[in-house]
């Protein structure tokens, strides 16, 4: 199964979705995403992960990847297939899933060894003016999993602050996922055209408080800087990766008990007080 | 002034190729910090964009960690899709753009992605591209930083993530990039200038020397015939980047 998340880059990162699947024991995932910062590092160390199709795969502000070193370099705990991308190949390879085109024709990474090595891409001459370019062909996820600010019980859902490639990869997938607080449905559809994605896409919709935490929702809570550096220094080895994964993933039931666990930490990132009124879920 | 740290100095030098009124892709760390004081000094008509689809006419008020946090979304010019920035940059609208790499070589490529021969079976799995091969291959002039280490400037590099002049000469145009490629690397040791495709020493920060410069270089150093040494940052200038980074977060990694 492939799914694309975190698809607004470093904000609005749907962790608990993430944490959820690493419960279930999920296996053979394709992860297409632009970067995800350590969702994608997570779901490859818990052993979930056959291939990433990504421009960026690592620790925003930490530095590299520890799993993802470790897939690639010792094949541990499996060995996985990487679809190397630049952030503007895979929007465009999503759009074009967005918009039932076989590839888009573009100039960038002409040059890159990205072009050479991705076996997914041609390079082709312009039948206008038989300029280079390269063609990036489609992708279409069979999953888009968003976490927005606020939904509605169909699936209609606001994210506000930066939407990277979500847009695109919720229409270029087969269905999305929303992980949201659920308001009453006038609250979205009084403003439909920042709805990002049309509630005939969406399959579920999830009332998921705090589901990005450590990174941020925009006007409604901070980005947790220190967890992404502790993370960093706990999986250095495996062991230390398996012994965070006990402790924040498989030995919390929910996002709900992940939250209190991280009791007033998770306060002090609190900043709903800034909430735009046309949207406030009460 | 014995105590500006490199990361100042480079922030300082990055500022400079910046210039008013243009629209610059900013990304984080360092070129974050000298869009902040470009802005403040010759450039307050500079814009800057960040790839995750923000557009912002003034930085924000505080540090970054990332570019998505939200002082940088807060009181922007406008947030959306990636596409419409990276949109702008394949319309040639982004005048210069900033790339940091884990290795370069004299012809400015710039390695993210892997150490080692075998892409699928590295040595260091590097993070990748992010939106860097996008700004390599079509911003106007490429502004490159990164730590001085011979192991890091390189005869060749393993894997070409961000082109920069290839193997020199006309290799952008043969390959079909239209324009671009790197004007300026900036180290913790010195300032390079490209010539035809190559990187010159056009400086060498206070402390250092083109012997040490040399030392440290893995590819056969050439070196302008004005070579001088760097211009130390004023008294105002770091007054602006401390007052944005006083903990030194970012201009003193590692010192």
């Amino acid at each position: 199964m492939s799914i694309a998340i975190g698809c607004a880059l470093e904000p609005a990162i749907p962790f608990a979705f993430a944490h959820e699947l690493i419960r279930q024991r999920k296996r053979d995932l394709t992860l297409i995403g632009p970067i995800s910062d350590i969702l994608f590092d997570q779901l490859i160390g818990a052993g979930c992960v056959a291939r990433v199709e990504a421009a960026w795969v690592g620790n925003v502000s930490a530095g590299l990847g520890h799993c993802y070193r470790r897939a690639l370099e010792q094949g541990e705990p499996r060995r996985i297939e990487v679809r190397d991308h630049s952030n503007f190949s895979i929007a465009q390879a999503l759009l074009a899933g967005a918009i039932g085109a076989q590839y888009i024709a573009t100039k960038t990474l002409l040059g890159s060894d990205i072009a050479r090595t991705n076996p997914t891409f041609k390079e082709s001459t312009s039948p206008f003016d038989g300029s280079k370019e390269l063609l990036v062909p489609a992708i279409t996820p069979d999953l888009a999993v968003l976490a927005c600010q606020v939904a509605d019980r169909d699936g209609s859902a606001e994210l506000q602050g930066p939407w990277g490639v979500s847009y695109e990869a919720a229409l270029a997938a087969k269905s999305a996922i929303v992980l949201a607080e659920i308001v009453p449905a006038e609250i979205v559809v009084r403003t439909p055209n920042r709805a990002i994605v049309p509630a005939t896409k969406v399959v579920a919709v999830v009332h998921e408080p705090g589901a990005c935490h450590p990174s941020s929702l925009s006007r409604m809570y901070q980005r947790d800087h220190e967890f992404f550096h502790e993370y960093h220094r706990a999986t250095r080895t495996a062991l230390g990766f398996d012994r965070w994964i006990a402790e924040w993933v498989t030995g919390v039931p929910d996002r709900a008990a992940y939250l209190r666990k991280l009791g007033p930490r998770w306060d002090a990132l609190d900043a709903r007080v800034k909430f735009a009124p046309t949207t406030e879920p009460n | 002034m014995t105590d500006v740290s490199a990361g100042e100095l480079m922030v300082a030098q990055a500022a400079r190729e910046i210039r008013d009124g243009e629209t610059v892709f900013v990304g984080m760390r360092l070129p974050l910090i000298a869009f902040v004081l470009a802005k403040k000094t010759h450039a307050p008509s500079a814009i800057g964009l960040f790839e995750l689809g923000i557009i912002r006419d003034e930085p924000a008020g505080e540090l970054l960690y990332t570019m998505g946090d939200n002082p940088n979304v807060e009181n922007a010019l406008w947030c959306g899709p990636m596409l419409a920035v990276m949109g702008m940059l394949q319309r040639g609208e982004v005048q210069a753009g900033f790339i940091g790499g884990a290795e370069i070589d004299r012809h400015g490529n710039l390695n993210t992605t892997a150490i080692g021969a075998d892409r699928m079976h590295p040595t260091v799995a590097l993070p990748g591209s992010g939106g860097g091969a996008d700004i390599a291959s079509l911003a106007h002039r490429l502004i490159v930083i990164m730590p001085h280490d011979k192991r890091r400037l390189r005869e060749k590099v393993d894997f070409i993530t961000s082109p920069g002049y290839g193997t020199g000469g006309d290799w952008r145009r043969r390959v079909g990039l239209v324009h671009g490629g790197p004007s300026v690397l900036i180290t913790t040791l010195g300032v390079f200038r490209f010539e035809d495709g190559d990187a010159v020493l056009a400086s060498y920060h206070p402390g250092s020397s083109v012997d040490d410069v040399r030392a440290n270089t893995g590819w056969q150093l050439r070196v302008a015939s004005d070579v001088r040494e760097t211009e130390l940052p004023s008294a105002e200038v770091l007054r602006i980047i401390r007052g944005y980074d006083p903990q030194g977060f970012w201009t003193r990694r590692g010192e």
